[in-house]
């Protein structure tokens, strides 16, 4: 740790839901060098959003501050009155927000957003110094300052543009210390590298603290100096970046690490059995207990304080592993499609239409029964509107379809019913494929009974079974989506395409809405249901979940195939080079530096 | 985690609901088995043009000297079946018209709009008294008149909901899976959108009630001789400082009436709502 007085000092931080008291966040205590950039990573339900809101003094309605500090710079934010820290977010901590669509004032221009900001904060500058200003945080993001760049709207910028400026925002003031809460979630692979370079560059050279919180290990992995692990509410470890990931020494950091796809090798993935506990509901003595290989009567009795493993690393663990450093077990290689069989489903010359635009420019390509086929690409690609057309739905996509020998509609074009039933699709967003109105059994048994003439006794029962292969209890079945957490209502999507009997199931990005561990269990069950006879194409942008699932891979950019092979074939060694460069963003520096 | 700092709510939400039932009951009790109970014939003239309140009419007599207590108990009847049918009728013919506006779009969605419009920029009560006023003031026609002058707004309700609800992905994977329309709009759409359709068919239950009682105040209700209690506020307002009850009692039922299914239907659609939000 450099000698310089540190940027930020968390002490014994408590944030508590506010009739009870059950806290959401407790016993958080950090120290920041000015420069050094902390990952936060925590699955959802942790905590880490009402632990950024916290380090600038806010805390949501029905939560509240219970004690502790945040120094900033000396000076305590929740010591000062509620003008002193209104004037001191921006100027000491500024927070950049998730969703850059979301944070902007759409009816605000660009210019007239950074230049408010400074009137605000500093009411004393000039305008010509005010202009200024605004300029030098444009560049200092990598956006033009121009006049004509300055009178824009949010919405005629990029999502990249919009998380920079975003971040000339939080900069303009030159706060000590910048709070980013996932900023980077809403933006594809490459443009994601990009910001993060940014952020990195910036608080190395100005100096300025950062705590980077994201759920997402990976991209902290090579952006950050130290990352901090939140479970349920605590720090479970705190290390520097490399010891963390390569001798992580809490379980439930190698847990999540187990549960982490790799896109340079195929890992097996673990996953961590039973789901985080929410506030109010944490058991006694450690909070990972319930679901920790290692737990004893001391861990189900007595909650662990942070304390130092090896040296300059904290664990609270009563059962830290201090020696053994993180193996992670390769995998079977994809399968090489066997050249004698036909292909279960050919698609040939579709093209797709939104609006005037052109989609999808004459895409075909066939999948082979038994294997996991990826198509991949960023947002924008036409790697949904692709997948929804050969799903059954979409209405200027024209083109061929044929599945085992049968010619079948595309797009919403009529289909028979048993064609459809034959291919399967599942939604990105578990939240909302399912009614939430309906108990998942009658979910179900809609469908059973809609492709087979069956009684509804018969229904029931083949709901039942459904469920169980999904790895469901039972019990699901009498509840409604709202009361399932997001992995469970997608498995129970799963189990209603299950059903169906069908022959192709396609994934929509099924994963990308849930937590890493969450997403290990899922990818786990494709790979057993793939394992059964069943045929998968899974659409995504992440090209670590294709090193783990994937057989086959098609590469789609705007809205044209650039190149398709066999998965290890095109991750090991792309042709194109828009592949690399999806590979060379989506691989960490680390994870590199790793398998080298 | 959060159900203790909603508590406070829901039981807002409940004792709303309980005193909107307690009134709602108070006034049903005398409005529906009211003409059966009523001690005396209400048209029959048995006391003083606007006589004061004494033993055998405790509410006095009407303009004509008819039992005030008799009429308002046989007065309630007509406007309870009517708003109640005019809302059932206008939030049925509503929603479906919404609905499958909305699930069909194109053509016959932007004229199910320019009707709607065309419609709403006619004042409602002079629409239903223009028809009334020509074709007569049958009780079944006043009710189809009320219902279509509350028919653009429970389409344009709809009609925005059902558009929201049918870009969910469950709508999506229904669609793929080949479900019938009618499946998809009364198993997948119509469930979610019940709580702003309940919500919007007690305003419009209050609306009725203002609405016809405002016909029956202007003559185009039902006709003279039967008990109102919107025509006994336009019969009797001219004695409304010698005998303020006439006026009144009727005034005091419309409001309580309206107010009852005022408070359920908003605490019903404030549970759902929530309900929905939990889910």
């Amino acid at each position: 740790m450099p000698a310089a007085s540190p940027a930020l000092v968390v002490r014994d931080l408590r944030v508590d839901l506010a009739p009870r008291g059950a806290p959401i966040v407790a016993d958080i205590s950090l120290t920041l060098a000015p420069g050094e950039i902390l990952g936060l990573v925590g699955e959802s339900g942790s905590g880490k959003t009402t632990l950024a809101n916290a380090l600038l003094g806010y805390a949501r309605r029905g939560t509240r501050i219970t004690g502790g500090s945040v120094l900033v710079d000396g000076q305590d934010i929740l010591a000062l009155t509620d003008g002193e820290r209104r004037a001191a977010r921006g100027r000491l901590i500024a927070h950049v927000p998730q969703d850059p669509a979301m944070a902007l004032n759409p009816l605000a221009r660009i210019g007239g957003s950074l230049s408010e900001t400074l009137a605000i904060h500093r009411r004393e500058l000039p305008p010509a110094a005010r202009a200024a200003a605004v300029a030098a945080a444009l560049a200092d993001v990598g956006l033009p300052n121009d006049p004509a760049f300055l009178r824009r709207y949010p919405h005629q910028l990029s999502g990249g543009q919009q998380q920079r400026v975003l971040l000339a925002l939080a900069f303009i003031l030159r706060p000590r210390v910048i709070v980013l809460d996932e900023p980077t979630t809403a933006l594809d692979v490459i443009t994601q590298a990009q910001v993060l370079d940014l952020i990195r560059g910036y608080c190395r050279e100005q100096g300025v603290a950062a705590v980077y919180i994201s759920h997402d290990l990976s991209v902290v992995q090579d952006l950050v100096d130290r990352a901090a692990v939140l479970y349920a509410g605590r720090l479970a470890e705190v290390a520097d970046s490399r010891a963390i990931f390569a001798q992580p020494m809490h379980p439930y950091t190698r847990g999540l690490l187990g549960a982490m796809p790799g896109v340079d090798r195929r890992h097996a993935l673990s996953h961590i059995p039973g789901h985080a506990p929410s506030p109010g509901q944490r058991p006694d003595g450690c909070a990972f207990a319930p679901r920790c290989a290692r737990a004893t009567d001391l861990c189900r009795a007595t909650e662990p304080r942070l304390t130092e493993g090896v040296s300059g690393t904290f664990v609270a663990c009563h059962h830290p592993l201090l020696q053994t450093p993180l193996e992670r077990r390769t995998a079977q290689p994809s399968t090489p499609a066997p050249a004698d069989r036909p292909a279960l489903l050919t698609a040939a010359g579709i093209d797709a239409y939104y609006g005037a635009n052109q989609v999808l420019f004459d895409v075909g390509f066939s999948v082979q029964a038994r294997q996991c086929t990826a198509i991949v690409g960023q947002s924008g690609s036409g790697k949904t509107t692709l997948a929804r057309a050969l799903g059954g739905l979409g209405s200027a996509v024209t083109g061929e379809l044929v599945i085992g020998g049968t010619p079948i509609g595309i797009g919403s074009s009529p289909r028979a019913r048993d064609l459809r039933r034959r291919i399967q699709y599942i939604f990105q967003n578990p939240f909302r494929a399912l009614n939430p109105r309906q108990n998942v059994a009658d979910n179900l048994v809609a469908v059973v009974r809609h492709f087979f003439p069956v009684s509804a006794q018969e229904a029931r029962e083949r709901a039942r079974a459904a469920i169980a292969r999904v790895a469901l209890p039972a019990t699901v079945l009498d509840r409604r989506p709202g009361k399932l957490s997001g992995g469970e209502r997608q498995r129970v999507a799963i189990a209603r395409a299950l059903l169906c009997e069908p022959e192709v199931l396609i994934c929509d990005e099924i994963t990308s809405a849930l937590d890493v561990s969450v997403q290990a269990a899922v990818l786990d069950l494709l790979m057993r249901l793939k394992a059964e006879g069943l045929t998968i194409l899974f659409v995504t942008h992440d090209l670590a979940v294709v090193r783990v699932i994937a057989d086959h891979i098609i590469v789609l950019k705007d809205g044209r195939i650039v190149e398709q092979g066999e998965a290890d074939a095109v991750l090991d060694r792309p042709a194109h080079a828009y592949t690399r460069r999806l590979i060379a963003d989506s691989a960490s520096a680390a994870e590199l530096a790793l398998a080298s | 985690m959060t159900s203790r700092r909603r508590r406070p709510n829901r039981w807002r939400n409940e004792r709303q609901i309980r005193a909107g039932t307690v009134l709602l009951a108070a006034v049903l009790a005398i409005a529906l088995p009211g003409p059966w109970l009523a001690p005396h014939d209400p048209n029959a003239l048995i006391g003083a043009p606007y006589g004061p309140p004494g033993a055998g009419a405790w509410l006095g007599y009407d303009y004509l000297g008819r039992d005030i207590w008799s009429r308002l108990l046989a007065g309630g009847l007509s406007i309870f079946w009517m708003s109640i049918a005019a809302s059932i009728l206008a939030l049925a013919a509503g929603a479906a018209i919404g609905m499958l506006s909305a699930y069909r779009k194109g053509a016959v969605d932007q004229g199910v709009v320019w009707s709607t419009d065309v419609l709403f920029a006619f004042p409602d009560l002079i629409l239903v008294l223009l028809v009334v006023s020509m074709l007569g003031r049958a009780p079944w026609l006043i009710v189809l008149l009320v219902a279509i002058a509350f028919l653009p707004g429970v389409i344009r309700l709809s009609r925005g909901v059902t558009l929201g609800i049918v870009e969910q992905e469950y709508v999506d994977s229904a669609r793929m899976m080949g479900f019938s329309s009618a499946h998809i709009l009364l198993r997948e759409v119509l469930p979610n959108m019940i709580t702003p359709l309940l919500v919007q068919f007690g305003v419009m239950l209050t609306w009725a009630i203002g609405m016809l009682s405002g016909l029956s105040f202007l003559g185009y209700g039902v006709a003279p001789p039967a008990a109102d209690w919107g025509l006994m506020i336009n019969e009797n307002r001219a004695g409304l400082l010698v005998q303020p009850w006439a006026v009144l009692a009727p005034v005091a039922m419309i409001a309580l009436f309206a107010l009852g299914t005022n408070l359920i239907a908003e605490g019903i659609g404030r549970i759902n709502a929530r309900i929905e939000e939990e889910a």
